[in-house]
């Protein structure tokens, strides 16, 4: 996957496999905004219940995400493509941990801190 | 239209700053006159400051950080004598606010302008030759990101004498960092140097990763790369990852102090906090970025000077990489005192611990290279066990602050300082300089005098420990770090020792600078005319010293992992290549230089609030770099009958030689 | 010997000249890099979006995204995005086919949407600052303002980028240079919507539950 290989050689057909024609876009773009309006509607027309809101909207652009990563900007398993799909599932991870790491960490500040006066017994149980 | 800008920013009552001013500048005349004289600026533009020769880069970086060292160790030797006098009411000599900008400039000198232009530096040169490339990916960027880099330690020396530099420490911890308490130009200073070389870092690390993934000679596939590529892949790939969240934390922290908002300040909701969790999630993989490609260095040297081949190749890769995972678990354990629950401490301090078993694995690697070798005690050797040596104490240290109960009681005292200056002197440093005096003849044709590399390892060694072993037990005596003056007179004599132990290097870094210019004088005796002056395995060998501008007359085809000892073995090595082809280069160019500039007078403007000019600035960087784009003339063939006669040249003098 | 001989003899066969090249017109490894630079740039992003987490719930006493966020508004904001990425693609799929001047075109479209989107992104700040929820008023309205302004400072950058690109086309045609930037712009572009729907998402939609 890593390995160099000639870019003459390789260039050709992965250019031409991974630039998808005008019935990739058509299809991201109807299924982007068919998510995009479901995301909208969910919130403002109050489409799902309250409490699963947030859950919906996360579900709604992760899939909007994945749309566009494979229909706007190629993202797949071809030869050709792998390289910039490993390296972005790499910081996905990454993102992943930065982000949920950072909110860990502040929460359980926040939980342990804000309250002047807590018994140890209170802390444990916040933790 | 100068903002804040006035004559009275010059302190001209300090009387230390002004005679350091003078000096400088009578130095830097001297230099500039002497260039003159000798009708050399021709040569510089064209040689060096529009080259974009990743060997000339690399040397530039190390030149940078050279330099730096010296204005990071006048601190440190400053800070040394001020707590060596400063005992039981005396006030020193440093007043406070003096003191406490001496320390952050230390730290931030020592980290972004010494430690990463040195590893910046040394990857620049060797991996090219190392993975069989005639460059790095993107020549261009390379010599952009070294100005920048270049650009950021000037703003900062410029901010001892137009300004103040800050004087919150070198991680600029808000609240004290903001508006409201450090009013002066002195944090702006600090983010603004920070925000340019961050920029030229990233670009440097995007251009080895790429470089490294694709530029590869054939054959070459990952488990056939040299450690100190595998090294360098992992660090650049951190640099890739980490420094953005720096430019992110620092742009916010400069949003809190230029347009009034409000992330980590005591007011209106603001949570100093989370810049302390953010800077640390680019501060702990930011050391990894620093000591892998010393790892990496002391990887290449004890292979060559034993004899042997490297013990647990893949073990080396694999721990390297799991280094590289693991350093972005961790970084809560640089705040366990921040008030964070035990289940949170509890996780970063595991990870914290596990994170030194790959980095044992290395150890006995090395150890196990060594193990029935036949050593040769170069300059470079010495290094590699005065690291081993000292790093393990360094590391052991630090698994015992990765406890969260040892570390509350260890938190800010002389105890960590001792640490982290352990690990970085005795890896860091250590590994650079190692990495010096093993890669000199390749860069420039002569090897470095021994004597006095010995010399200074010696120096750097003994003075290190006595430096920093009574630090050490300063921290289990209750003395924290920072500390302008005190009132214990038990801990005066261990601060004199320090102090004993601080010039000791000091001694060593002069050993240096004495070993550059005996070994530039004795150049001719000190040749290289074989390319492999020290019987070494990998690939940078097998060309000539110092390495041509295209590095390889014909791009290696490579069958293993130790190809040059193997070559040299089957009497492959050596052999004239017969038939020659044009080799395509970059072409040289001064947009990297003039960016750099005009990104200085951005950030200049932007501390300073001269907002004419940093609109000029910033324009500047944007147009000279579409200018640039519509330059189609950026490279151009090497003729192979020009090849052919260099390499005619370089044979007839190994002949000679022989 | 042997094998030298053989390796110098058969190697010019094996392998042409330009394949050994570094040549640094090579575009896969300029798009490699810029892709990695986009990857790189999405941690400044993410660290932006966990600072908003993180102070999301501080208003200081100010208003709320429930009583500033005007959620049509930024439903056609976000339209305006996602149509200049569609027609992005067609201008990509126009310089597939070698036909600079629809490129030109195509791209003028996207420069119009990107611009739209920008102004209505202004029009949206200012009248925020003028009902006195301007980015000093609370940690939650700084978070908002740099996350949301960061997004806006990269689409600028884009158009700027998409001016150079419709010039450098018309001057100097589909070479291979200039197809290797507009494939890196693609890619920015295109990225700044994934960014984009993070930023409706969970900077919008979830400030209004």
């Amino acid at each position: 996957m890593l390995d160099r290989t000639s870019p003459a050689r390789v260039a050709q057909p992965a250019a031409r496999a991974a630039h998808g024609d005008l019935k990739t876009y058509g299809i991201g773009f109807a299924l982007s905004l068919g998510l995009t309006i479901l995301s909208f509607g969910a919130v403002m027309g109050g489409l799902v219940p309250h409490g699963m809101m947030l859950g919906a909207i996360t579900v709604l652009a992760v899939a909007q995400l994945l749309v566009q990563l494979v229909f706007f900007l190629h993202l797949g398993a071809a030869p050709a493509q792998r390289n910039n799909t490993v390296i972005f599932v790499l910081t996905a991870l990454l993102i992943a941990t930065v982000v949920s790491g950072s909110l860990w960490v502040m929460h359980n500040a926040d939980t342990n801190m804000m309250p002047m006066q807590m018994t140890p017994e209170r802390a444990m149980s916040k933790d | 239209m100068f903002g804040k800008l006035s004559l009275d920013a010059i302190p001209l009552e300090q009387p230390i700053i002004m005679g350091t001013g003078v000096v400088v500048a009578l130095l830097g005349l001297t230099i500039l006159g002497l260039i003159t004289y000798f009708r050399q600026w021709k040569y510089l533009w064209v040689e060096w400051i529009t080259s974009v020769d990743h060997k000339k880069i690399g040397v530039m970086y190390f030149g940078l950080g050279l330099v730096m060292l010296l204005r990071g160790f006048a601190d440190a030797i400053m800070m040394r004598t001020q707590q060596a006098m400063a005992a039981n009411g005396a006030a020193g000599y440093l007043p406070p606010e003096h003191y406490d900008q001496i320390f952050t400039a230390h730290g931030v000198i020592m980290i972004f302008f010494v430690a990463m232009p040195f590893v910046i530096g040394l990857m620049n040169v060797v991996v090219p030759l190392q993975i069989g490339a005639r460059d790095i990916a993107f020549p261009f960027v390379n010599s952009l990101g070294f100005w920048l880099s270049a650009m950021g330690a000037g703003l900062v020396m410029l901010s001892m004498w137009v300004g103040d530099f800050a004087a919150t420490g070198w991680v600029a911890y808000p609240p004290l960092s903001e508006l409201g308490l450090s009013p002066t130009t002195g944090v702006d200073y600090y983010i603004w140097s920070l925000q340019i070389s961050g920029l030229g870092t990233t670009l440097a690390g995007i251009n080895f990763v790429v470089t490294i993934l694709r530029m590869r000679a054939p054959g070459m596939n990952l488990m056939k790369m040299p450690v100190f590529t595998w090294t360098a892949l992992i660090t650049n790939i951190l640099i890739v990852a980490i420094f953005p969240v720096l430019t992110a934390t620092l742009a916010m922290l400069s949003a809190d102090r230029y347009l009034g908002m409000h992330f980590f300040t005591n007011e209106l909701g603001g949570n100093a906090m989370m810049y302390i969790n953010l800077i640390w999630i680019w501060g702990h993989p930011e050391v990894y970025v620093l000591i892998l490609p010393a790892f990496g260095a002391f990887s290449e040297i004890i292979p060559t000077f034993s004899g042997k081949p490297l013990f647990g190749y893949k073990s080396m890769v694999y721990a390297t990489a799991a280094i590289g995972v693991l350093s972005f678990f961790v970084w809560l354990h640089h705040f366990f005192t921040m008030g964070s629950g035990a289940n949170v401490n509890a996780f970063f301090g595991i990870m914290t611990t596990i994170i030194s078993i790959p980095t044992g694995v290395k150890l006995f690697n090395w150890l196990f290279t060594m193990y029935r070798g036949r050593i040769r005690f170069h300059t470079a050797t010495l290094w590699t066990i005065g690291f081993m040596v000292t790093f393990a104490v360094g590391g052991m240290t630090g698994v015992l602050l990765a406890v969260p109960g040892a570390d509350f009681v260890l938190h800010n005292s002389l105890f960590l300082v001792a640490h982290f200056h352990n690990v970085i002197i005795g890896g860091v440093v250590f590994g650079c300089l190692a990495g010096m005096s093993f890669w000199f003849p390749k860069v420039f044709g002569f090897t470095l005098n021994e004597f006095w590399g010995k010399v200074s390892f010696w120096c750097w060694l003994v003075g290190y420990w006595l430096a920093f072993t009574p630090l050490y037990i300063l921290g289990f005596m209750g003395m924290t770090r920072r500390m302008n003056h005190y009132d214990h007179p038990g801990w005066q004599p261990l601060l004199i020792v320090a102090l004993v132990g601080v010039c000791i290097i000091g001694a060593g870094i002069v050993s240096i600078l004495i070993q550059l210019a005996v070994s530039i004088r004795d150049r001719e005796k000190n040749r290289d005319l074989t390319g492999d002056p020290w019987d070494a395995r990998s690939l940078e060998w097998s060309t000539a010293s110092p390495a041509p501008f295209y590095n390889f007359a014909r791009i290696p085809r490579i069958t293993s992992l130790e190809q040059h000892w193997d070559d040299k073995e089957t009497g492959r090595a050596g052999v004239r290549v017969a038939i020659f082809e044009d080799i395509h280069m970059p072409k040289n160019t001064a947009a990297g230089f003039v960016i750099a500039v005009f990104g200085f007078v951005l950030s200049f403007s932007l501390i300073w609030h001269m907002w004419l000019f940093a609109a000029v600035g910033l324009l500047g960087m944007i147009g000279t770099f579409v200018v640039r784009t519509y330059n189609r003339d950026v490279d151009y063939d090497v003729p192979a009958p020009t090849v052919a006669r260099m390499e005619a040249e370089r044979f007839a003098l190994a002949r000679k030689a022989a | 010997m042997n094998i030298i001989t053989t390796t110098l003899a058969d190697a010019p066969a094996r392998a042409p000249a330009h394949d050994l090249d570094h040549g640094h017109d090579d575009g896969s490894n300029t798009v490699l890099g810029f892709w990695i630079y986009l990857m790189s740039d999405c941690l400044i992003f993410s660290s932006l979006f966990a600072t908003f987490a993180v102070l999301a719930g501080n208003f200081a006493g100010g208003p709320s995204g429930r009583e500033l966020f005007d959620l049509p508004y930024v439903g056609v904001e976000t339209l305006l995005l996602l149509i200049s990425s569609f027609t992005f693609g067609v201008a990509a799929l126009n310089m597939y086919a070698d036909q600079s001047s629809k490129v030109i075109a195509w791209l003028a479209v996207t420069f119009l949407f990107g611009a739209g989107f920008i102004g209505m992104e202004i029009q949206e700040f200012a009248h925020l600052i003028q009902e006195g929820a301007g980015p000093g008023r609370s940690a939650f309205l700084s978070a908002y303002f740099t996350l949301v302004g960061t997004h806006g400072l990269h689409v600028t950058a884009g158009l700027i980028w998409l001016a150079v690109m419709m010039h450098q086309t018309w001057r100097f045609g589909l070479d291979g240079v200039v197809r290797r930037r507009i494939a890196c712009l693609s890619l920015f572009w295109h990225f700044l919507d994934l960014i984009w729907i993070c930023v409706f998402s969970f900077v919008y939609l979830r400030g209004v539950l």
